[in-house]
């Protein structure tokens, strides 16, 4: 077979292609959109593609297809779980007849994330069975057990790799693929609408059905015990991980030979096979990101059988809670397991090293956004509330522009809140485009309806930029290479019912001030949309450039922009011309009219 | 026998695609290969590292410290940063153009990549400093940095791989029309090592 050198998640979606999967929705979220650009890129022609509103469309959309017979494949971020966990929690109960496989991509550390939530809990929580892999050639050969467990017991099944397995490259051999079937289409039957009858019902035939797919998965190549070859004085411990821990287990013992315990789908839980990996041991020491999830399922087990084996790990404070682990963070809690003093690696004495904070690009529109904001209300009382996308950015020196953050679409509610309790004080709402349409609506209904008084700034950048810029509702795009009708911002806005909508070009520094000096009088909910399209879609406009004979130092540009292009040299501002993309903003800025088009007349 | 490389750079500088090179000729080779990046939320100017291993049993797609041969600096301080990683014996391969992040702009920290340079010559026997502004005017392009530096990182023999084994990987990697000018540079980065 061919071997291919594949991102983990470009392994899951060709991986599902392979299995014959039909429809596949998500949302896009950092560590998981590759997955579904995966499917929508290699397509060959008869699967059904789409990047839904949110994430809960996108699941509800997914079980739709699932009823009709199709295997289906659903794909999101960790918290991205959070929004669909409605349909999640009665999807359970209600089950699926096509494959159904849930991707769920979690971000330990985090590294660009709001939590370190663990989506093993999820699959506790919602009674469905997990794979978690431990590598991209892992992640690649589950996706196919995993739709064949849907099938077998008509139950959506979910699989959790983490970052280092998402993003992480490997070479791959690539399985024959299976046939798509053509799906038998929807059957009616009462079995499709949930009531509290046949909930109940469910509910005792899942707990019934759980320990049996336990007992199966006891036996998957996924879950396996790996002996010790030899006696040694480690004969009676014992060490047990999952997913990318498996992996800093392996390399940090070398050949340090212990028994260990692979645990690849941590629910339901390999329980016999685990039974044997206890016998005989008197500790065991518990290596996995986030929760200690496998952990507590030896502790539990323990009391269940009587066993006198210590279980180690997070709960004992013997491994560290948060963030994630490493090849050195498992060698060190190896090594205290066996008792054993690593010396402490001599420091590293390096120089004073720059910060590289991050920061928005040079050229992005959102700083002139943010700018012109700040500049029309200079001197009054203001709090901005920000939300989820690159803008979050604008939380930092010296545009100092986001002072809440909490989850997508909760700027335009939390500013809501904070307006009741703060009458006196102007709110404003930051909200991108995509964020807009996946979780802002329905906030701007409730300021409406309950006649709040905020200002809406919706960032308008044509395109879903952080998540490496996805088609979204305004874009008039689909993943499926369509053009659709683009829902229009000022259009929904103002058929809810919001006073004054505006749409502003916020390059033109000027006429972004008075926009928002407008929209802060008016008495209610008032929106003004900075529309200005990412500088990663477009092509660059013509550079900027310094006359040092003009320039007088001041620093204006550097101070008030942070833009990266700008750069201090011999006591000037200067613009670094490959990084300029000829927003004009620094020229607007400058006091005297120091900056210019490069080889023309200022804007 | 197994080979990691660890490339750090600046966002928007092509480590990843150079890291991606790196690993297309290792397995033309036969060799297996495993990366990994960490990089920051910021689309252009964060910090980006890959780490590359190349060979059979490989288990973390991280390199961990002390376990890189070959410390691939697309820019001065963020060579130096990664400076821990390197084995005992390895190579450093450094362009010699800084880029500022805005903060030295702010008053922050600035640095001079001369200091840079001078520490890693005195921490590390083997380093070669790549004149890569020089390279990428010649060759027509800012965007050849990582080609330049492939050329010099496959001439030290670090890498386990030839020249011309990474040409072979640029060909079936890259657009068409780039590929004439990255060759270039992959040869001046070559040189540039023989120069030393």
């Amino acid at each position: 077979m061919e071997k291919q050198f594949l991102m983990g998640n470009e392994a899951i979606g060709l991986a599902a292609i392979g299995a014959g999967v039909s429809f596949v929705s998500g949302y896009p979220g950092t560590p998981s959109t590759e997955i579904l650009e995966t499917v929508a890129k290699h397509n060959p022609g008869d699967i059904y593609v789409e990047w839904s509103v949110n994430e809960k469309a996108a699941m509800e959309a997914a079980a739709g297809a699932a009823y009709a017979g199709a295997r289906t494949m659903v794909t999101m971020k960790q918290v991205g779980l959070n929004v669909a966990s409605d349909p999640l929690m009665s999807l359970a109960y209600i089950g699926v007849k096509g494959g159904m496989v849930i991707v769920v991509a979690d971000d330990p550390g985090p590294i660009s994330s709001q939590t370190e939530q663990d989506t093993r809990h999820f699959a506790r929580f919602s009674k469905l069975p997990v794979f978690d892999p431990s590598s991209p050639e892992e992640a690649y050969a589950m996706v196919r057990d995993a739709f064949e467990l849907s099938e077998k017991y008509h139950t959506p099944v979910f699989l959790r790799p983490t970052t280092r397995v998402c993003h992480g490259c490997a070479s791959i051999e690539i399985q024959e693929p299976l046939p798509r079937k053509k799906p038998e289409g929807f059957v009616k039957d009462p079995k499709w609408v949930i009531f509290p009858r046949l909930s109940f019902q469910r509910h005792g035939e899942i707990e019934v059905t759980l320990p049996q797919m336990g007992e199966e998965l006891s036996h998957s190549p996924f879950n396996r015990m790996e002996e010790a070859q030899k006696a040694s004085s480690h004969s009676r411990y014992g060490i047990a991980a999952g997913g990318i821990s498996y992996e800093y287990v392996k390399e940090a013992l070398g050949g340090t030979d212990v028994r260990l315990l692979k645990v690849g789908t941590p629910h339901p839980f390999p329980e016999s096979m685990a039974l044997r990996f206890l016998e005989g041991l008197d500790q065991v020491l518990v290596l996995e990101e986030l929760d200690p999830v496998i952990e507590r399922e030896l502790v539990y087990l323990c009391g269940k059988h009587h066993l006198d084996v210590q279980i180690k790990g997070k709960l004992t404070g013997d491994v560290k809670s948060a963030g994630e682990n490493t090849v050195e963070s498992v060698k060190a809690s190896i090594s205290a397991f066996f008792g054993v003093t690593l010396p402490a690696p001599a420091p590293e004495e390096l120089p004073p090293l720059p910060v590289r904070p991050p920061v928005l690009c040079a050229g992005c529109p959102h700083r002139a956004s943010f700018y012109a904001v700040k500049q029309a209300m200079k001197g009054k009382k203001a709090v901005f509330s920000g939300d989820i996308g690159c803008y979050t950015l604008g939380n930092a020196m010296p545009l100092d522009m986001v002072d809440t953050c909490l989850c997508m679409g909760a700027g335009v509610t939390i500013a809501q809140g904070i307006h009741r309790v703060e009458p006196d004080t102007v709110n404003f709402a930051f909200i991108g485009d995509s964020t807009f349409f996946a979780s802002g609506i329905t906030g701007v209904v409730n300021a409406v309806y309950n006649q709040t008084d905020i200002v809406l700034i919706v960032l308008d950048n044509s395109t879903t930029a952080m998540t490496g810029h996805q088609p979204h509702p305004g874009t008039g795009r689909t993943m499926m290479g369509e053009v659709s009708a683009a829902v229009s911002i000022p259009a929904v806005l103002k058929a809810i019912g919001v006073k004054s909508v505006v749409t502003v070009d916020p390059l033109d520094l000027a006429a972004a001030v008075e926009a928002v000096q407008n929209a802060v009088k008016v008495k209610g909910v008032s929106a003004v949309i900075f529309r200005s399209p990412c500088i990663a879609v477009t092509k660059p406009s013509p550079g900027y450039t310094v006359d040092p004979a003009k320039c007088i130092g001041c620093k204006k540009c550097i101070r008030e922009l942070g833009c990266p292009a700008l750069i201090w040299q011999e006591k000037k501002a200067a613009i670094e011309p490959s990084l300029c993309y000829g927003c004009s903003i620094c020229a607007q800025v400058c006091p005297c009219g120091a900056i210019t088009l490069t080889g023309g007349d200022s804007k | 026998m197994n080979v990691s490389i660890m490339l750090s750079g600046v966002g928007g500088q092509g480590t990843i695609l150079a890291s991606k090179l790196i690993a297309q000729a290792a397995m033309e080779k036969g060799l297996s290969a495993r990366t990994a990046e960490t990089i920051g939320m910021a689309q252009r100017g964060g910090c980006v590292v890959s780490h590359v291993r190349i060979g059979e049993e490989i288990h973390s797609p991280m390199i961990p410290i002390k376990g890189a041969d070959l410390i691939l600096g697309f820019e001065p301080a963020e060579a130096v940063r990664c400076l821990p990683y390197l084995k005992e014996g390895g190579a450093v391969v450094v362009s010699a153009k800084e880029v500022k992040p805005v903060t030295a702009a702010l008053g922050g920290t600035d640095y001079r990549a001369q200091d840079m340079l001078d520490f890693l010559r005195q921490k590390v026997g083997n380093v070669v400093v790549v004149d890569t502004e020089a390279i990428c005017r010649e060759c027509g392009s800012a965007k050849v940095l990582n080609t330049a530096l492939l050329g010099a990182a496959a001439a030290t023999g670090k890498l386990g791989l030839t020249p011309e084994e990474i040409e072979g990987a640029l060909k079936k990697r890259l657009p068409e029309k780039l590929i004439p000018m990255n060759l270039q540079a992959l040869r001046a980065g070559a040189q540039a090592r023989v120069g030393e």
